[in-house]
Parts: structure tokens; C-alpha cells; sequence
């Protein structure tokens, strides 16, 4: 092997152990993980929302063709939500614009992920999942505001 | 230097040629069905004249032609011309013919379902969004036939191995069945998914289907598929690429290094598509992960090894200083047209690359899954290097095999260039127009493109407009090849033989080691079943265990299943 090419080879490596590197220090110093298996949780078939301490909630949110429910969540700023998603029908995609908050609802299994909101403003989730005829029209919104006293969901059943 | 020549027979010439000018057909229809999906995302119409107004049917006719039926296709031919060329062996006619015509009804059978709006479910089939039987069929044909095509090359590499003790296998072999032993693995796992799941489901024998497994088990074929397009684009590059640059292969090693690491790291980072979904413990998708990272390896080593190449092909030609070499390169020799497909498709790769290793960062694919990033940035990478390679490699076969003299030189070299000014503006559009949230897979031109309804979103705008201009020079670039390389094919042939006699621009290496502990795929192969095993067991565990209920079939166009 030519000597240039052992230093690429080195390089090379070296370059994606930091990039792994970055990667576990994001998991384990700054807690950002990707979604995992969730074995504890009930199947529910209805949108939920509550309180489960000061600035924290749990949602359970269904996916279907072709709504979300809820479409629209209000929430204090501040609020960090314990999000569970799935699906009745077919796969749907969940993103919540300039969040780190990326779900994939698919039926016979439930998706977990905690956000927390800590700027006001209003943040699209559009289903980001072919989902058939209208999937372009299937979204919703969350609102984060300034100091509200509850939280809220509308478009649920 | 004498040029090594290769006799084909009047049939396996007639054969190849079919091979090469069927699926550039169909893969017109592909590329116009993408340029229709641009304006329909940006709203520029809401119907086209020839597919009706689904963008969806549309988007699946774009991605299974281009993506599966087209590549595929192109890997066969070019391996019935390269193995027998290299090997100085002829090729299993019937077998040939078999794979061609398996391959072809297959295709046609899966591009009517989806035409006639049976099959509208994307080029990934996910259940339970229901397909007519026939499109799984058809695509299950054109896999058998892509099967058979590899099972006849087998026994030309085993009688060569054993007449040729001594020898290395030539580079573009090893090459070539890298990339039929990668898809031969991968296809395994979406066969099970079609004769297992879907197709009963679909046919009604069974009621029901378990929608993750089927997931997980397409992914750990999609990943590999993507390699399956990769490696004969990196065959190309490896074995014609310094030969067009006058110049010889910087290391005969890298390249059987690299692609062994493709057998071994291809399959076991399926996951890494699937990070955002659930049923899947953490631990196993940051598993793929790390996997995924050892396979950006091979693609580290081929930029070193083709660049320093090119260097030594430009310094040869006169380049001086540190970078003088670049300058000297055949980029506009009309004679050297080749050329000019893969050097734009190397340079389309780095961003290509790039985007992939932030797709394949874990937690960063939280920013970009299933947004418009990701096909802006896979049009970087299988609409980008795999495409012009394939199309370089497609005019350079159909020229050689019918002896015909390429036409509109000047033109055929002028394509990829436009391409690469295209798919730069489109895929910059779709990423940026991702990294704001836009997601794939969407008409946003009946909704959030749309200012009359109350999903606009007035600052996505400009990137989708971005993504429209650049798909408009993609389009113009692809007509313009198409004219050439039927030109091409309706030209004067050159010869008035019967039979082809055919040659390829084979590189010699530079440096060149004996790299023994190489040349037997049997270890490899050993270490990849173990790899597959250890990966996937707990993955498929977790889907097992933690899902529950079945799915019934649904069509794209109700909320209520089909029974
Ligand atoms: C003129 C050239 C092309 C244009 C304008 C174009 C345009 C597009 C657009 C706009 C999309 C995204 C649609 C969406 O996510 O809603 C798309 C998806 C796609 N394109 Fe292309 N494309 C072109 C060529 C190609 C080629 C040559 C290939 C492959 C060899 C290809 C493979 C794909 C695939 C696999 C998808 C994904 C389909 C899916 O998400 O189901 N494209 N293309
Ligand atoms: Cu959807
Ligand atoms: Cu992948």
C-alpha cells in the first residue's frame, strides 16, 4: 500500500470516529435520542391530553386518513410533552416544524418521543408519509403561547 | 497497446441491445413524470396531459421506473457485455435470454398496474396500502430475471478461477459480482416480504398483515438496493475512468478492498431508514448506524484512490503544481465523451455523500426524515453519479454492440455538465425547502403552495420555485441525450459483421499488490451472513414483540379498508 494511501485511509477514519463520536455525545451528555421500542403502553384509539406535572403533559395522538387528532394543541410556553403517536389506518409521518420532533405513526405500533416548547409561536406539522389521496391536506398546528393558563386540544373526537 | 476485443453472437448481441434500449424508453417516461411532479409541487398545473392529474400515481411511476427498473436493467446489461469481455468466455444464451425476457414482462406487467392506477402505493410498496397482485408479481418477475442473469455468471468465474489459479480476477469482475452478490442477499429479504406477506394479502388469502415487518424487511432490502445502483457506477469509475484520463488506476488493492467492504457492510444498516420509527429498541438502530459509518469507508477510499488517478492521468498530460494536474483533464474532448459522464457524477457525489452522512447521523435524521432534503439529496446520489454513469455507459454498449459511431458528439459530452447545473438548482431547492419542514412525498402545490388555502406557506415558496427551475435543466439535459442516443441507434451501423465485437477502456493499476487474503468472496460472504444475523435478529424480535393487531388492505383513495 502506497503511503498516501494509508494517511487517506487514517484520515478517513478518523474523520467518521469523531463524527460518532459527536453522535454518542449528542445520546448521552445532551439526552437527544431517536425514538426506541415501547413495550409499556396500552393501544388507545382516542386522542388524549393531560396534565402530568407543572409544565409537563403527556399526549397521545392518533393518526388517521386523513387527520390528525388533535390538529391543533395549545400549550404554555415551556411545556414539555410526552408525545405518543399512532396510526388507525394506514402509515402516516409527524413533524413538528423547528422542533426536534420527527415520528413515523404506523398502525399496530405506538411512537414515543418527549419535546419540549420553549419559544411562543405557531408550528406546522404536515404528515410528512404518503397516505393516499389527500395526504397533502392532512396537518395541524401547535400553539405555543405566551402565558396561558391550559393546555387545549381542538379537532378531536 | 493492442485493444482486447471480445465476439458477442448475433442473438446476445440482439439480445444486449434490447437490454439498453427498452429501459432508456422507460426511463424517459420516468423523467418526464419528474418534471410534471415539479410543477405540480410548485403549482404551476394541476394536471398533466398524459397521466391525468395524480401526482401520486405519477410519483410512483418516477420512482419504480427510474429507480428499480431502469437501474436494474442497466446493471444486467452491463455485466452480459464486461464478465464475458474480461473473462474471454461466452455467455449462457439461454440464460441471457431468460433473465432479458423475465426482466422485461415483469417490468411491463408492473408499469401497467401502476399506469392503469392499480398500483399507486410509491416505489417502497408499503402495506397496508394495497397493490393489484400483478404489480408484486411483475416486480417479483423482473427480480427472478435479474436472478437468473447472476446465476449464469457464476459458473464463467468459478471454470476462469479454476483455469486461472494464479491469476487475479479482473478488477471489473470482482466488481460486477459485488454487485449481483449485494442485490442477491437484498432481494432475498424483499421476496420474503412479497411471496410471504404482501402477495398472499393481496390476493385475499390472508386477511391480514403485521405493517412494521413488512417495513423492516423492505428496508433491509432498500439499502442494499442502493448500493446495487452504486457499484457498477463504481466499476466504471474504478475501470474506465483513468483509462479515458490516458492515465492508470492509483491502486489495483483499493478498489478490491472497497468492494469487498460493500459485501460485507451493505445489508446490516437497513435501520438507519427507519430511525424515526417505533418498535425498534434505540440500541439496534445506533448498531446500523455504525455499520452505516464503516460503509461511508469504501466511498472515502474510491474519492482518494479515483483522484489520485486523476492526478497521475493529469500530470501525465502536462499538469504541473499542486493542482495544475485538474486542469488537464479530457473534459471537453469530443473523442473522450465518456469521460465527461462519470467525472460529473464524481463531483455530483461529494454533496451527495455529504447529505448521506447527515442522514445517516442517528439523531440529525431527526431534522431531515422523510422532508424534502431527502430527495434532494438522493438525487445527488442515484439521480446524480449512478444516473450519468449509467447513461455514459448505456451510449457507450449501444455503440459498441450495434457498431454505430456516436452522434452529436459535441452534445452527448455537453449532457452531463447541463445535468449537473440542473440537479445542483434542484436538489439545493429540495434540501433547503427541507431543512424548513416541506415534506417529500407531497403535492404541495394543492395545499401548502397554493395561496388560497389555509396550509399556505408564503416562505417555502421560493425553494420550491428553486427546485422547479433546476428540474426544467435536468429535463433539457435528459432530452437532449435521448435525441443523441437515438441518433446513435438509428445511425449508419459502422460494420457490416453480423456479430458485435466489443471493447472496453480498462484501466491498468499503478499500483498493484498481490492482495491475496482478497481475491475469494467465500470469507466475505461468511462475515456478511453473521453480520445479517447479528444485526437483524434483534430487530426483528422487537418488531415481533411489540406490535400488535393486523392491517387490513386499504386503497389510496378511502379511509375505509377494501374488506
Ligand atoms: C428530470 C429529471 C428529474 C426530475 C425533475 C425529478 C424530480 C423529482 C421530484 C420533484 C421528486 C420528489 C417528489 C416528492 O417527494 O413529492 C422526485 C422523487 C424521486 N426521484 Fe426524481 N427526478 C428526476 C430524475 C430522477 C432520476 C433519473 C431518478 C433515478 C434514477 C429519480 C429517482 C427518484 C426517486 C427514487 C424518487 C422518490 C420517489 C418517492 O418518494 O416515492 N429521479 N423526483
Ligand atoms: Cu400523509
Ligand atoms: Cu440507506
Amino acid at each position: 500500500m502506497d503511503k498516501s494511501e494509508k494517511i487517506a485511509l487514517g484520515l478517513s477514519g478518523f474523520m467518521l470516529l469523531i463524527f460518532f463520536g459527536g453522535i454518542m455525545y449528542a445520546a448521552i451528555a445532551e439526552d437527544i435520542e431517536v425514538p426506541t421500542c415501547i413495550t409499556d403502553m396500552e393501544p388507545f384509539a382516542t386522542d388524549t391530553l393531560f396534565q402530568t406535572g407543572p409544565d409537563t403533559y403527556e399526549l397521545q395522538m392518533v393518526a388517521r386518513m386523513w387527520a390528525f387528532q388533535p390538529s391543533e394543541i395549545r400549550l404554555p410556553v415551556g411545556s414539555t410533552v410526552d408525545l405518543y403517536l399512532t396510526s388507525q389506518d394506514i402509515m402516516h409521518g409527524f413533524k413538528i416544524e423547528d422542533h426536534n420532533l420527527n415520528l413515523m405513526a404506523i398502525p399496530g405500533a405506538i411512537n414515543y418521543m418527549r419535546v419540549t416548547f420553549d419559544k411562543p409561536g405557531t408550528f406546522l406539522f404536515a404528515c410528512h408519509e404518503f397516505c393516499g389521496a389527500a395526504h397533502h391536506t392532512m396537518a395541524g398546528r401547535v400553539i405555543i403561547e405566551e402565558r396561558s393558563e391550559s393546555a387545549e386540544t381542538a379537532g378531536g373526537v | 497497446m493492442s485493444t482486447e476485443t471480445f465476439r458477442f453472437s448475433k442473438s446476445l448481441k440482439n439480445l444486449n441491445a434490447l437490454l439498453i434500449i427498452i429501459p432508456m424508453i422507460l426511463l424517459f417516461v420516468g423523467v418526464y413524470g419528474g418534471l410534471m411532479q415539479t410543477l405540480f409541487r410548485a403549482g404551476i398545473i394541476q394536471s398533466d396531459p398524459f397521466m391525468g392529474g395524480d401526482y401520486y400515481k405519477g410519483l410512483t411511476i418516477h420512482g419504480v421506473l427510474n429507480a428499480v427498473v431502469f437501474t436494474t436493467f442497466f446493471a444486467v446489461a452491463l455485466a452480459n457485455a464486461l464478465i464475458p469481455f474480461s473473462l474471454k468466455k461466452a455467455l449462457n444464451s439461454k440464460m441471457a435470454w431468460t433473465s432479458g425476457i423475465l426482466m422485461l414482462v415483469g417490468s411491463v406487467m408492473a408499469g401497467f398496474m401502476m399506469l392503469i392506477g392499480e398500483a399507486t402505493v410509491l416505489y417502497t410498496f408499503y402495506p397496508p396500502l394495497k397493490a393489484h397482485p400483478l404489480f408484486y408479481i411483475g416486480l417479483t418477475l423482473l427480480v427472478i430475471g435479474s436472478w437468473v442473469a447472476f446465476a449464469s455468471y457464476i459458473p464463467m468465474y468459478l471454470s476462469w478461477r479454476k483455469e486461472n489459479p494464479d491469476k487475479k480476477t479482473p478488477l471489473a469482475v470482482v466488481g460486477m459480482l459485488t454487485t449481483f452478490i449485494v442485490w442477491f442477499i437484498a432481494t432475498l429479504a424483499v421476496a420474503v416480504e412479497i411471496l410471504f406477506m404482501l402477495l398472499p394479502w393481496s390476493l385475499g388469502l390472508v386477511d391480514e398483515i403485521n405493517v412494521m415487518l413488512a417495513r423492516t424487511l423492505f428496508w433491509m432490502f432498500g439499502h442494499p438496493l442502493v448500493y446495487f445502483w452504486l457499484l457498477p457506477a463504481y466499476v466504471m469509475y474504478y475501470s474506465f475512468m483513468p483509462k479515458l484520463a490516458d492515465g492508470k488506476l492509483f491502486s489495483d488493492m483499493a478498489g478490491r478492498l472497497v468492494f469487498m467492504m460493500f459485501v460485507v457492510f451493505s445489508v446490516p444498516v437497513g435501520t438507519h431508514h427507519q430511525y424515526m420509527d417505533p418498535a425498534i429498541g434505540s440500541q439496534w438502530k445506533l448498531l446500523h448506524g455504525v455499520f452505516t459509518f464503516a460503509v461511508a469507508l469504501p466511498s472515502l477510499i474510491t474519492a482518494f484512490t479515483l483522484a489520485a488517478s486523476l492526478e497521475y492521468a493529469g500530470r501525465k498530460r502536462g499538469g504541473k503544481g499542486l493542482f495544475g494536474w485538474i486542469t488537464k483533464l479530457p473534459y471537453f474532448d469530443k473523442e473522450k465523451w465518456f469521460f465527461s459522464y462519470l467525472i460529473a457524477g464524481l463531483v455530483i457525489f461529494i454533496f451527495g455523500g455529504i447529505s448521506g452522512i447527515v442522514n445517516a447521523s442517528y439523531q440529525m435524521n431527526t431534522v431531515v426524515h422523510n422532508t424534502a432534503w431527502i430527495p434532494g439529496h438522493f438525487h445527488l446520489t442515484v439521480a446524480g453519479p449512478v444516473l450519468l454513469a449509467f447513461l455514459g455507459g448505456s451510449m457507450y454498449l449501444i455503440h459498441q454492440f450495434l457498431s454505430k459511431p456516436v452522434k452529436m458528439k459535441g452534445w452527448t459530452l455537453s449532457v452531463p455538465y447541463i445535468y449537473t447545473i440542473g440537479v445542483f438548482i434542484f436538489s439545493w431547492g429540495m434540501m433547503r425547502g427541507g431543512l424548513l419542514g416541506m415534506p417529500r412525498r407531497t403535492n404541495t402545490g394543492a395545499s401548502y403552495a397554493n395561496p388560497d388555502s389555509v396550509l399556505y406557506q408564503p416562505d417555502w415558496m421560493p425553494y420550491i420555485d428553486i427546485s422547479v427551475v433546476g428540474g426544467v435543466i435536468m429535463f433539457i439535459a435528459i432530452v437532449i441525450y435521448i435525441v443523441a442516443f437515438f441518433a446513435t441507434v438509428f445511425a449508419k451501423s459502422e460494420s457490416t459483421e453480423e456479430e458485435a465485437v466489443i471493447t472496453f477502456p480498462i484501466s491498468e493499476p499503478l499500483h498493484d499488490e498481490p492482495s491475496t487474503w482478497l481475491r475469494n468472496f467465500k470469507p466475505f460472504i461468511i462475515i456478511t451472513a453473521i453480520l445479517i444475523i447479528l444485526s437483524y435478529t434483534p430487530v426483528i424480535y422487537d418488531v415481533v414483540t411489540s406490535t400488535y393487531g393486523g392491517s387490513l388492505p386499504y386503497s389510496p383513495d378511502s379511509p375505509v379498508p377494501l374488506r
